[in-house]
């Protein structure tokens, strides 16, 4: 049961990570003078867009999401304005963080903006598909045995992951080298990007070699 | 409580520090005094029989000169080799030079050029104006501007009443402003532009060259140094720029008239990657080239020819060539070839060879005996060798002349051997790295870092066992066994490598007995390489990491800030990871209960969680509002400094003003208020001690008249004219008498630091023999009575059953009194927040008045910072296995790193020029006569948030023992009857007190030190680096100079501490026999 929960979920992290390759190689076929630098705002609502539909694809399919209660229609509809709203609520946060961060306030917002989107669709859509629109079940995934299962493990790890990888993203840009990629904000979703990445990868190899020492309440 | 061992091994650790900083700056920072004296036509050097006068005696050789300077012109970019045929990007590319030399040997002459260390224009410039040789720092130099202050060439020339044209890079308006007679400036700074400067000045040189309003034309190419510096030496952008300047000289040669002298050089060489800065041969060597239309030089092969020539010596043989006096400082040579052999020979009005020369020697002679008599820093020996050298020449020549025969080749050349001999001394002791004490300051630096961090975590055990005394015998005997050897070799002491060897000894000796300690002691205190992995000390490794790059150097105020908020970060996440953040779920049934950690009560982790939730969102919002009042470095180009930095004064616009010193006033009043604030809650403000009556009445008067003499300094000169002597008056006045109000504050508190008001009461009850169970109340909650509830009823039982159990065992526990101490529960704190806010109020002063704001934010952080780590503490409380007091490293890295973002939040940069010299003037408006009082002002503005974190340092143990009264009132002194006591804890575990207050002194000079380190090393790995003497060294020196301040203070706070601790033993003592009576 737990191979094939693993090799479940290595093969969703393959789709999804392949959907971002995707969305890098498609607008370079598709928009004229597409670059990742130049053009750099495509090239991010792109990627966000791909891993939103196929994270939303992928968890809808596999249905991981939480067994909801009530089976009514209207109770979904509230669930899924719930949902948007914590999206949106988690842009801004994000926003805000980067701001706080040293991030320009007034100029060079939209950037600021889009990049609390990409690391909104990188954690809090992961959060919204598996956990649902439940602050409390989000803070608990994130302590040291909150996580209940495969998922929230994996969810753990990608998480961190993206948001260090946008920290570590910040570090080229006082450098002196003049490269495209200093730019705010191209280094930071660059980074957020490989931080994702490698956490897909990491998260199925992780939970992998410390199958022994992970059990999972149940729920 | 331990005091005097922990404040000598405090002591300790920081004198290592300041060792390992003395030697490695002393090989590091060369130093020369510079000699303020000017040579003039009229100066009779002696022993001179011509009353006359030395200098400009005749008809000058030359009218003109152009000088030509080619940075970075390496003396390999100008050799030619017609068999090379496939030469590189930088060979052959110059063969005018070549051309010249060899078709007219008796008009040019191509030398190589050895210029002296450190190779960075703006010392070359000077170097070969001057002929001195200047280091990085010229003691006499004017810090605030960049200004050539000796005697150079530029001065001379204009003096003799030259007109000096000048064009190209810009640092020659700075070095020597107002001294051309028209200049052309064009910007250097941007090391990617190739073009600017070599443009411009090939935009006017031909006009100006055809024009006739000049004597002296300097013309400075920055092209080939920014191709370097870009490309590097091989690569075809240097081919076309060395072409360039090729055509250039063709261009200039062919408009030279006779008259003229044509100089081209280079004021330094490049390493193959570029670079330049440092003392390989590479860098050093330039090129010179000499050419004049006329005759200049004697057929080859008819004298030897000087191989290389040092780059000092172009300043006498240029001041002899155009008749003007040679400077003051110089101690070039002058060059030979340039002069004919005897004045016979060559035309008539010129100097002979051994005429110039003699006059070069009486000139260096009279400069060595001038600087000597003003510094020691040439070794004595050498000196009188070279007097006597010089007394013999003077006789040989003398004699010579009166018999009338020309001096012989022998005194020409022992002539020559004296001026060498004089360069090579001074060179030896102003112009060289000492790579060897370096080595020395860096390991003894290294070393005493390691033993800090074996200090922090070893606190408890090194204060047992008397570590200190082995360590501090076997380094002073290094000290002496050095100083001796140096005495009996060489005759004198060289101070510093005493120290150093006796640092390094103690140090490894103080390692030594710890690890012996340590193999044979438990195995309890485990001391791990992974200590040093956990994210707060991660935070300080990149902070360090950071200054070895310039680029993060030069934007540390914002890479500070962006750490701080990381980690401020990171203490929630870590706390919700842990699980700690939140009240935990309901017990978990798989787990027998036995094995369940005990949980604090629900409403205590709801509580203490929306505390740290709020403080963390301070210190965010401080950080965040903290940016807005940076300064500018003048590397960083689309920047503008923080409008609350400019005086009141100076704001124009009077809405402006008027806020701001609202803005600013508020702030000041919002501190004070604070201050009083947190003192009355804790029922510090009850007794009638002095200390209460700083709190009461100093702080209040002082910041009134801070307040007064912010409005009288803002008000503009011209709009109370009739009031004009009152304002000035007042001007000096009102700021001394808040220096005089807060230094009484501080000697008051330091005469009696306590604040407790005890009040006798009537026995409760009188039941005989029965002694109570001890029991203590020092604080209860937040009530509108609180300073009610601040009091220890039954201490008195405690001390006196602790007493009874040590000796008397009289039974008289009948008629007792109780005593109710307020603000005993404080007892430590109090002293040390009233200290910090009178310092705060004093190093304000010293400030632009909108810095108020960053002050009150600085408090505000600090508040944010403590709150932050009680509440984090009381949370993992339960978790922690460390011992009781001991303070964790996140919150002291945070509580340090703090000094330095608001060293750069209160408008200061980590360069020279950004010094606040206005602080000297502060109460002192007429200026000062000594150096002492307003070095000491200017020190305390420039290391004020340094002085603030590291005085207020210990506050972070006491912090959650005075917090402690909320955290757990509710919780457990129903169940175990262990009432809340705060600060007195401490004095119940004196061992752990001392220990732990050992431990976070160590840990704060430890991050402190570690940052030292850091630019120490940046210095050393970097001092080839473009950068170094422009961001490398001023950050080292400020970061030294922080280090120094820090520590000083920290031990000020430390001290206070114990001050504190002495007047509460001798409270307590004075209390038994009054209540026993």
């Amino acid at each position: 049961m737990w191979d094939v929960e693993i090799r479940g979920m290595a093969s969703a992290h393959a789709i999804i990570a392949a959907s971002i390759f995707m969305a890098t190689i498609m607008p370079a076929v598709l928009v004229e003078k597409f670059s990742v630098y130049g053009t750099h705002l495509v090239w991010l609502y792109s990627v966000a867009g791909s891993v939103a539909v196929v994270n939303i694809a992928v968890f809808w399919l596999l249905g991981i999401s939480p067994p909801t209660k009530k089976n009514t229609l209207s109770y979904k509809l509230s669930k899924l304005f719930r949902s948007c709203v914590y999206f949106l609520l988690s842009c801004l946060f994000f926003h805000t963080v980067v701001v706080l961060y040293g991030a320009p306030l007034l100029e060079s917002a939209l950037e600021t903006f889009s990049l609390a989107v990409l690391l909104s669709t990188f954690t809090t859509l992961r959060c919204l598909c598996i956990l649902g629109p439940n602050v409390q079940a989000w803070i608990r995934v994130f302590s040291r045995d909150g996580a209940m299962s495969v998922w929230d493990t994996s969810l753990q790890i990608t998480t961190g992951c993206s948001v260090v990888g946008a920290w570590l993203g910040a570090f080229p840009i006082p450098l002196d080298w003049d490269r495209p990629w200093q730019v705010w904000p191209i280094s930071c979703s660059l980074g957020t990007t490989i931080g994702f990445l490698t956490g897909l990868l990491t998260a199925p190899l992780w939970i992998r070699w410390h199958r022994k020492q992970l059990t999972y309440k149940l729920k | 409580m331990k005091s005097l061992p922990v404040l000598a091994l405090l002591l300790w650790i920081c004198s290592l520090f300041y060792m390992g900083i003395l030697l490695f700056v002393g090989g590091f920072l060369l130093v020369r005094l510079e000699v303020n004296r000017t040579s003039t036509c009229a100066d009779v050097l002696p022993p001179g029989a011509d009353v006359k006068g030395d200098f400009c005696l005749k008809e000058p050789r030359f009218r003109r000169a152009v000088v030509l300077i080619i940075d970075a012109l390496k003396a390999d970019f100008t050799r030619y080799d017609p068999g090379n045929t496939s030469p590189r990007a930088f060979e052959n590319k110059l063969p005018i030079l070549d051309e010249m030399a060899s078709s007219r040997p008796s008009q040019a002459r191509l030398y190589t050029f050895r210029a002296d260390p450190p190779t960075t224009t703006m010392q070359r410039i000077k170097g070969f104006t001057t002929g001195s040789l200047p280091t990085f720092i010229d003691v006499g130099n004017n810090f605030a501007s960049s200004a050539v202050l000796e005697d150079n060439l530029v001065h001379q020339l204009g003096q003799a009443g030259k007109r000096v044209v000048f064009m190209g890079d810009d640092t020659w308006v700075s070095l020597f402003p107002r001294k051309f007679h028209r200049s052309l400036p064009f910007p250097s700074f941007n090391v990617k532009d190739l073009h600017t400067v070599d443009n411009g000045i090939l935009q006017n040189i031909f006009p100006t060259m055809e024009g006739d309003d000049w004597d002296v034309l300097i013309a400075h190419f920055l092209g080939v140094d920014h191709c370097g510096h870009r490309f590097g030496p091989d690569h075809p952008a240097m081919a076309e720029k060395l072409t360039q300047m090729d055509e250039v000289i063709r261009s200039v040669i062919k408009r030279l008239q006779n008259d003229t002298l044509l100089v081209v050089m280079g004021d330094h060489g490049m390493t193959d990657t570029g670079d330049h800065g440092g003392e390989s041969q590479k860098e050093t060597d330039a090129a010179l080239f000499l050419y004049s239309g006329s005759p200049l030089f004697p057929t080859p092969g008819s004298q030897m020819e000087p191989e290389v020539v040092p780059q000092t010596d172009l300043v006498p043989t240029l001041a002899l060539l155009l008749g003007v006096p040679i400077p003051y400082s110089s101690v070039g040579q002058v060059l030979l070839p340039l002069f004919p052999l005897n004045s016979s020979l060559g035309a008539s009005m010129s100097l002979s060879q051994a005429e110039a020369l003699w006059i070069n020697v009486k000139q260096v002679n009279r400069f060595l005996e001038t600087y000597s008599n003003m510094a020691k820093d040439i070794p004595a020996d050498g000196l009188s060798q070279l007097q006597s050298h010089f007394t013999q020449l003077s006789s040989q020549y003398l004699s010579s002349v009166s018999e009338g025969a020309p001096p012989s080749a022998e005194l020409t050349a022992s002539m020559q051997a004296y001026l060498n001999s004089v360069r090579e001394t001074c060179r030896a002791s102003w112009a060289r790295f000492n790579p060897l004490k370096m080595a020395a300051g860096l390991l003894v630096l290294g070393l005493a870092c390691v033993a800090c961090f074996v200090l922090t975590e070893l606190s408890l055990m090194v204060l047992q066992g008397s570590v200190l005394k082995a360590p501090l015998l076997s380094g002073l005997l290094a000290g002496a066994a050095v100083a001796a050897c140096q005495l009996f070799t060489l005759g004198f002491v060289e101070v510093s490598w005493c120290f150093g060897a006796g640092a390094l000894m103690s140090e490894v000796a103080f390692l030594w007995r710890i690890r012996r300690a340590f193999t044979r002691g438990s195995s309890s205190a485990r001391l791990s390489v992974w200590l040093l992995l956990n994210p707060p000390l991660l935070v300080l490794f990149l902070r360090c990491a950071s200054l070895l790059s310039d680029s993060y150097v030069i934007s540390e105020g914002r890479v500070v800030t962006f750490l701080l908020f990381t980690l401020g970060l990171y203490i929630p996440l870590r706390l919700n990871w842990d699980g700690l953040l939140v009240p935990s779920p309901p017990s978990d049934t798989q787990k027998p209960p036995g094995l369940l950690p005990p949980a604090l009560p629900l409403s205590t982790v709801r509580r203490e969680s929306t505390a740290l939730l709020v403080s963390v969102a301070i210190l965010v919002g401080c950080l965040y509002l903290s940016l807005s009042f940076h300064s500018c470095r003048e590397e960083q180009g689309s920047c503008q400094p923080s409008a609350f930095l400019t005086p009141l004064s100076r704001v124009q616009d009077s809405r402006v003003r008027n806020l701001h010193y609202i803005l600013s006033v508020a702030s000041l009043f919002a501190w004070a208020f604070l201050l009083h604030r947190w003192l009355r809650h804790y029922g510090n403000l009850n007794c009638t001690s002095v200390a209460v009556f700083t709190a009461r009445c100093l702080l209040p008067l002082a910041s009134i008249c801070m307040g007064l003499h912010w409005a009288v300094s803002a008000t503009p000169g011209d709009s109370f004219r009739n009031l004009a002597e009152l304002i000035s008056l007042a001007q000096v006045v009102l700021p001394r008498i808040t220096f005089g109000l807060l230094g009484l504050g501080l000697l008051l508190l330091w005469l009696d630091p306590l604040t407790v008001f005890l009040k006798m009461r009537a026995p409760l009850n009188s039941r005989g023999t029965s002694v109570p169970p001890p029991k203590y109340r020092a604080s209860t909650g937040v009530s509108p009575q609180a300073e009610l509830h601040h009091l220890i009823p039954q201490l008195y039982q405690r001390i006196r059953q602790s007493l009874e159990d040590g000796g008397s065992e009289g039974d008289e526990a009948d008629g007792r009194p109780a005593v109710e101490a307020y603000g005993l529960g404080t007892v430590y704190s109090a002293p040390l927040v009233l200290l910090c806010g009178l310092l705060g109020l004093g190093l304000l002063l010293l400030h632009a008045e909108g810095m108020a704001i960053a002050f009150l934010l600085m408090l505000l952080q600090a508040a944010a910072v403590l709150h932050l780590h009680s509440s984090s503490s009381t949370l993992s409380s339960l978790q922690s296995h460390s011992s009781v007091f001991s303070v964790p490293w996140a919150p002291v890295v945070l509580w340090s790193l703090a000094a330095s973002q608001f060293f750069h939040a209160t408008g200061h940069l980590p360069t020279f020029p950004s010094i606040q010299w206005g602080a000297a003037f502060v109460g002192f408006p007429q200026g000062h006569s000594g150096t002492v009082l307003p070095a000491s002002l200017v020190t305390l503005n420039t290391f004020a948030s340094h002085i603030m974190f590291a005085v207020g340092c210990p506050l972070l143990l006491f912090w959650p023992l005075v917090h402690e009264a909320r955290g757990t009132r509710t919780g457990r002194s129903g169940e175990d009857g262990d009432d809340v006591v705060m600060e007195m804890r401490l004095r119940e575990n004196p061992q752990q007190f001392s220990s732990a207050l050992l431990q976070l002194a160590a840990r704060y000079l430890f991050i402190t030190g570690a940052q030292v380190l850091a630019s120490v090393c940046a210095a050393a790995i970097l001092r080839r680096h473009l950068m170094v003497w422009k961001v490398f060294a001023p950050k080292l020196m400020f970061e030294a100079s922080g280090f120094i301040v820090s520590s000083v203070f920290l031990l000020v706070g430390v001290t206070l501490v114990m001050r504190v601790d002495v007047a509460v033993a001798r409270l307590f003592q004075k209390l038994l026999p009054e209540n026993s009576r």
